[in-house]
């Protein structure tokens, strides 16, 4: 294993080869524990906004939104704690720990590869260019979409949340301004819903780009945040 | 104003029994403990009535019509006893001069003493002239009177969100009032109409105990408001369970299931309707086997359709809610994603003419 110090953008010269540690442990439990709650939280999502079909029968026989409901809590708590506690990662983690929260708008050579990879994915490009951490397209678009697209669900989340806790309750306290920010209740449900698949498309794309670059780019993508090594090929 | 609640309320034949009934009944709707029984009858015993100026703008008279069916056998009486309405164009005796002539006179007598309470808006568009009161824009009447109010009442939805006239397009751009009164703090009763307990609650608490009651952030009554529908809901255990109305001539509306999929607003509508309920606690809509519409929320004319639980959206075609709108943009996505993955195929970026894969060039 090779460690190297890098700038704040972390371009891989086009020779490079070999393996390096880029996502330390707690990153990679953390985007395995959020891919999880994201796929519960949408399947729980949709069944609190699509119920099943009607049950039949006593209603003391049953808890099934109850149930469902129950889920997508525990799941929120997972992803919207997670978030917290990746945050925090980023600020004791390494350098790429920290490229999911801040973007170098000021890099000059990072708008130059950003065009670069949007070349490249529109096939104008021949060569995939190396990066120990992320490519700045998947850097933005990680950003857009999956920070400030957590964040809307969180909040979203937490003031729907805080309907059922009440007026006064914790979540009411840290929540409850959204309500009257977005219009009102109803607007905030929307809201809720949107985001959800605001999140949705990102997977899609992230799924897909991820196991595009494994095969071909010239680095590991998919292995890199099992291993948490990045390894370069010719 | 020298009167005492309680002397007017003897006065019109209501006994001493019955007046402390009442007091009972207002305590226990203002979620207060019975030791505020003795408390409220105190002040209702000492307090001289709160002159009252009752506006009305842009409305429909739901909210009177709501007001004057207090359902509680002494309600009627007791309001109307309980303030002094000095000025309501829909129910006093005098018209034309002689009845504006009564606000100014409350004006002289009691600044900073009278209570303003405002049915319906004003609609601001062409110098406020969709709403003319006795020959001026109501807008006018309303900031003139607000000016020495003691509190202001914003009775039902249009005075406190805006309601139908203020549903787009809004043509008269018709105004709550907390929007022109910025200067005064204004207390929201949302409702088309709202509960006539809660119009008398509120008034009962004011006179009883000289101040607002609690408000919440939206500026409504926190002791009224403060829970949604769906919170108090009696079938709220079928929404739990499971167990629906799918369509209206089912077995689960038969059975009394859950409205939430013919799209109930009960889970997103802050009102007291599911305790109190409406026409002495007869019924409430969702009682009465039809789903809430959210009459008490902002913008509820503009959040529709009643009968779907998610709203649909503008600009983007007819009958297109979150959920249909993220539908297309997920199948956009994986569909642009898979014809990427085909050009891929066929492109094969990353190898160079007549590269194999692995490379054996490597440089290393």
């Amino acid at each position: 294993m090779r460690r190297r110090e890098h700038g704040e953008f972390l371009t891989a010269p086009e020779d490079e080869r070999g393996s390096f540690y880029v996502y330390e442990a707690p990153v990679r439990l953390w985007h395995w524990i959020n891919a999880g709650s994201i796929i519960a939280l949408a399947a729980t999502g949709l069944l609190i906004a699509h119920p099943f079909p009607s049950l039949m029968g006593e209603a003391s026989h049953h808890f099934l939104m109850g149930d469902v409901r129950f889920v997508h809590f525990v799941a929120a708590w997972l992803f919207g704690g997670g978030f917290l506690v990746r945050f925090l990662w980023a600020l004791a983690g390494n350098t790429y720990s920290r490229e999911l929260f801040h973007l170098p708008l000021g890099d000059r050579s990072w708008w130059g590869s950003l065009a670069y990879e949007a070349r490249w994915n529109l096939f104008l490009e021949k060569r995939a260019r190396k990066y120990y951490g992320h490519n700045p397209l998947a850097q933005l678009s990680m950003f857009v979409f999956f920070v400030l697209g957590s964040l809307l669900m969180i909040l979203t989340g937490g003031a729907l949340y805080a309907e059922g806790l009440g007026d006064g309750s914790w979540a009411d306290r840290l929540f409850g301004w959204v309500t009257p920010l977005v219009g009102q209740p109803q607007d905030l449900r929307t809201l809720h819903h949107l985001g959800m698949w605001i999140i949705l498309v990102f997977v899609v794309g992230h799924i897909y780009m991820a196991v595009r670059e494994d095969i071909v780019g010239r680095q590991t993508s998919v292995g890199t945040m099992i291993s948490g090594f990045r390894i370069f090929r010719k | 104003m020298s009167e005492t609640v309680y002397e007017v309320m003897r006065s019109q034949g209501i006994t001493r029994r019955s007046f402390l009934k009442f007091c009972s009944v207002m305590a226990a709707g203002l979620s207060l403990g019975p030791a505020y029984v003795y408390d409220i009858a105190r002040a209702l015993e000492t307090k001289p009535r709160l002159p009252v100026l009752w506006l009305h703008g842009l409305e429909c008279t739901c909210c009177s019509e709501s007001f004057i069916r207090s359902s509680h056998p002494l309600a009627k009486d007791v309001i109307l006893s309980m303030i002094s309405l000095d000025y309501d164009d829909t129910l006093m005796a005098a018209a034309g001069f002689q009845a504006e002539a009564c606000i100014d006179d409350i004006m002289q007598k009691y600044p900073g003493e009278y209570i303003l309470a405002v049915e319906g808006n004003p609609p601001l568009n062409e110098d406020g002239m969709y709403c003319i009161v006795g020959g001026k824009p109501f807008v006018e009447q309303l900031r003139r009177v607000a000016a020495k109010a003691k509190a202001v009442i914003a009775w039902g939805s249009c005075a406190s969100w805006g309601c139908v006239q203020a549903a787009k397009p809004n043509p008269t751009q018709a105004t709550p009032i907390h929007k022109v009164l910025t200067d005064h703090p204004v207390i929201k009763i949302p409702g088309c109409p709202p509960i006539a307990e809660v119009m008398t609650g509120v008034i009962t608490y004011i006179t009883a105990f000289g101040r607002l009651p609690d408000l919440d952030r939206e500026g409504r009554p926190k002791m009224f408001y403060s829970q949604r529908i769906h919170d108090k809901c009696y079938r709220r255990p079928n929404f739990d369970a499971g167990q629906y109305v799918e369509r209206w001539d089912d077995e689960g509306a038969r059975k009394g299931y859950c409205l939430y999929k013919v799209g109930c607003k009960g889970p997103v509508t802050y009102n007291a309707c599911s305790t109190i309920g409406w026409n002495n606690g007869v019924s409430f809509p969702i009682k009465s086997g039809h789903g809430c519409i959210g009459c008490s929320e902002k913008d509820f004319w503009d959040n529709g359709p009643f009968y779907k639980h998610l709203s649909n959206l503008d600009g983007f075609g007819v009958e297109a809610d979150a959920d249909t709108i993220g539908m297309v943009a997920l199948g956009a996505a994986g569909a642009g994603v898979a014809a990427h993955a085909v050009l891929t195929g066929i492109r094969k970026p990353g190898q160079e003419e007549g590269q194999d894969r692995p490379g054996d060039k490597g440089q290393g």
